[in-house]
């Protein structure tokens, strides 16, 4: 019988303009090393998607106002928290942006900032 | 990572910021290079003990301005200040350092101190040279390296081109709106330029020359921290990414061009390839387009075929349309009679190129694309006398070779239209 387990999410902070100045050596060997804790934890079944963003400056911002409003740039209000996201594809930043709208109407108030990945894998965790 | 790995990144990821508001201090471009390289030996010094300082920039500032001030105590050197004080005078003062930081003239202050590299009264090679060694901080033998030259011919022509912009004069004062655009105008133009000089290197070459693809893509990245709902800023980075995420398809094991559909697709960079679509799209948004914009659409149209045969060529020749009136120049009607060529056949190709027989004719892509056009319609000696016009009007050993195979192939009658340029 499966044992009480709970899904975490750890999120990344950082400099981006530091980590964008790193070498490419540097970067990889960062890279490498993340690696290894995820095959860890991918190995026992414990890991879900990871994910790497692009940097700010590709990120808009759906202001959930009305009517909404699309804003450059990453969401910079620092009353508001993260309180959840969505990995969605699509075939353009004008698609994304539709998909934030949709969300928007459901749930009124707030922000959705759009951000593309560089990174991602789906990794494998059951609840 | 290393701490001395993390001091690196972070004094390269300081410097424009850090340098800026100490030339606007100083008002002297090499007091203002000393004080951040004094401050940056510092750091180098007493960070692995310490630990970073919260603001990295404010620190350098602070740290390099009192060195400065020191050694000209010392020497009883003249330095001129600026009135407005570019940083607090106070001694324990990261707060107010900070403050300053954070306020707005620190935008103009980058802006400034790209501006002074990329004036106008220098020529393109000194812009780069400048840029490269003040706002990048890389090192002269590497400059040197990239540009062919050896270091103290490079060291002489920063010097110079420094002596130049002493004599120009640049504004400190805070710039009107459109004095502002026209700064941001000609510092796009030098970080496009600068990846140019690293995307157009073929061969032997391309290796020394391929940090300043990174080094453009880093200003640009700066440039559109600073102005984030610039649509032009955001067309550059969009362009410069798209480009670069073909280096790793775009020569061969012999240092050959690769043309782009011959190029294998997957070692395109996705991570560049979906960063510079998705810039480009967001700048379309602003409905106010522009000459980088267009080209990074083109580009972007190129960088969505996941085969050659699935390039949007109807929309490309559109693009290039447009951007024959934002930018009209020969070259960009030349590419876009490839486009043409693509969608209406090569007769339509060949009839968008001829206005341009007498105004191209020392220009080797032109002769190439005519030759191919004529290949494709079976105008095998007319392609041929092209071909021969090109090769003989080829700079590189590539290019040449690229030319050769054209009539290889037509000799074997299994002639393909190739656009010269896109690789």
């Amino acid at each position: 019988m499966k044992v009480f387990s709970m899904l975490y999410a750890v999120l990344c902070y950082n400099q981006e303009d530091v980590v964008g100045s790193r070498s490419q050596a540097e970067d990889d060997a960062v890279m490498g090393r993340l690696q290894t804790v995820n095959d860890r934890l991918a190995k026992a079944g414990r890991l879900g998607p990871v994910a790497r963003l692009l940097p700010t400056t590709a990120a808009a911002t759906l202001r959930k106002s009305d009517p909404p409003l699309i804003i450059d740039g990453p969401f910079s209000e620092t009353k508001e928290q993260l309180l959840g996201f969505w990995i969605v594809d699509c075939q353009s930043l004008d698609e994304a942006v539709a998909v934030a709208r949709d969300l928007a109407s459901a749930d009124p108030g707030g922000a959705y900032e759009i951000r593309p990945l560089a990174l991602y894998q789906a990794g494998d965790v059951a609840q | 990572m290393s701490d001395l790995g993390w001091i690196e990144a972070a004094l390269v990821s300081a410097r424009p910021e850090a340098v800026a508001a100490l030339l606007r201090y100083f008002r002297d471009l090499d007091t203002a290079e000393e004080a951040f390289q004094e401050a940056s030996l510092r750091a180098l010094r007493t960070w692995p003990e310490n630990g970073p300082p919260r603001n990295v920039a404010g620190w350098l500032v602070m740290v390099g301005r009192n060195a400065a001030l020191d050694v000209a105590r010392r020497t009883g050197r003249h330095v001129t200040l600026s009135e407005d004080h570019g940083a607090p005078a106070v001694d324990d003062a990261e707060q107010e350092l900070v403050e300053y930081l954070d306020a707005s003239a620190y935008r103009d202050d980058i802006l400034r101190l790209m501006f002074v590299c990329c004036h106008p009264a220098l020529p393109a090679t000194q812009q780069i040279a400048l840029a490269l060694r003040i706002v990048c901080g890389l090192p002269v033998p590497q400059i040197a390296r990239a540009f062919l030259v050896g270091e103290s011919a490079m060291e002489q022509r920063i010097t110079r081109a420094k002596a130049r912009i002493a004599a120009a004069g640049v504004g400190f004062e805070e710039p009107g709106p459109v004095e502002r655009s026209e700064r941001l105008a000609a510092v796009l133009a030098t970080a496009y330029l600068t990846f140019n000089e690293g995307y157009s290197a073929l061969g032997d070459t391309a290796g020394a020359r391929a940090p300043l693809c990174d080094e453009a893509i880093r200003l640009a990245r700066l440039l559109l921290r600073l102005f984030p709902s610039e649509p032009e800023v955001m067309g550059l980075l969009s362009l410069l990414l798209l480009q670069h995420s073909r280096h790793a398809a775009r020569f061969d094991d012999d240092g050959q061009v690769i043309l782009l559909d011959d190029q294998d697709r997957r070692k395109w960079s996705r991570r560049a390839v979906v960063e510079g679509v998705t810039l480009v799209e967001k700048a379309m948004r602003h409905g106010s387009p522009g000459p980088y914009q267009v080209q990074a659409a083109i580009a972007a149209l190129h960088a969505r075929a996941r085969t050659p045969e699935e390039t949007d060529w109807a929309g490309i020749d559109q693009l290039y349309a447009a951007l024959e009136r934002h930018a009209p120049s020969p070259v960009v009607t030349l590419n876009r009679s490839v486009a043409i060529a693509r969608v209406q056949g090569p007769a339509a190709g060949l009839a968008a190129l001829e206005p341009l027989a007498k105004v191209l004719d020392g220009y080797f892509n032109f002769h190439g694309v005519r030759g191919a056009f004529l290949m494709q319609l079976g105008r095998t000696s007319e392609a041929k006398v092209s071909f021969d016009r090109a090769i003989s009007l080829a700079r590189t050993v590539p290019e040449a070779a690229h030319i050769r195979a054209h009539l290889d192939r037509m000799e074997g009658c299994t002639g393909r239209l190739e656009d010269g340029s896109l690789s």
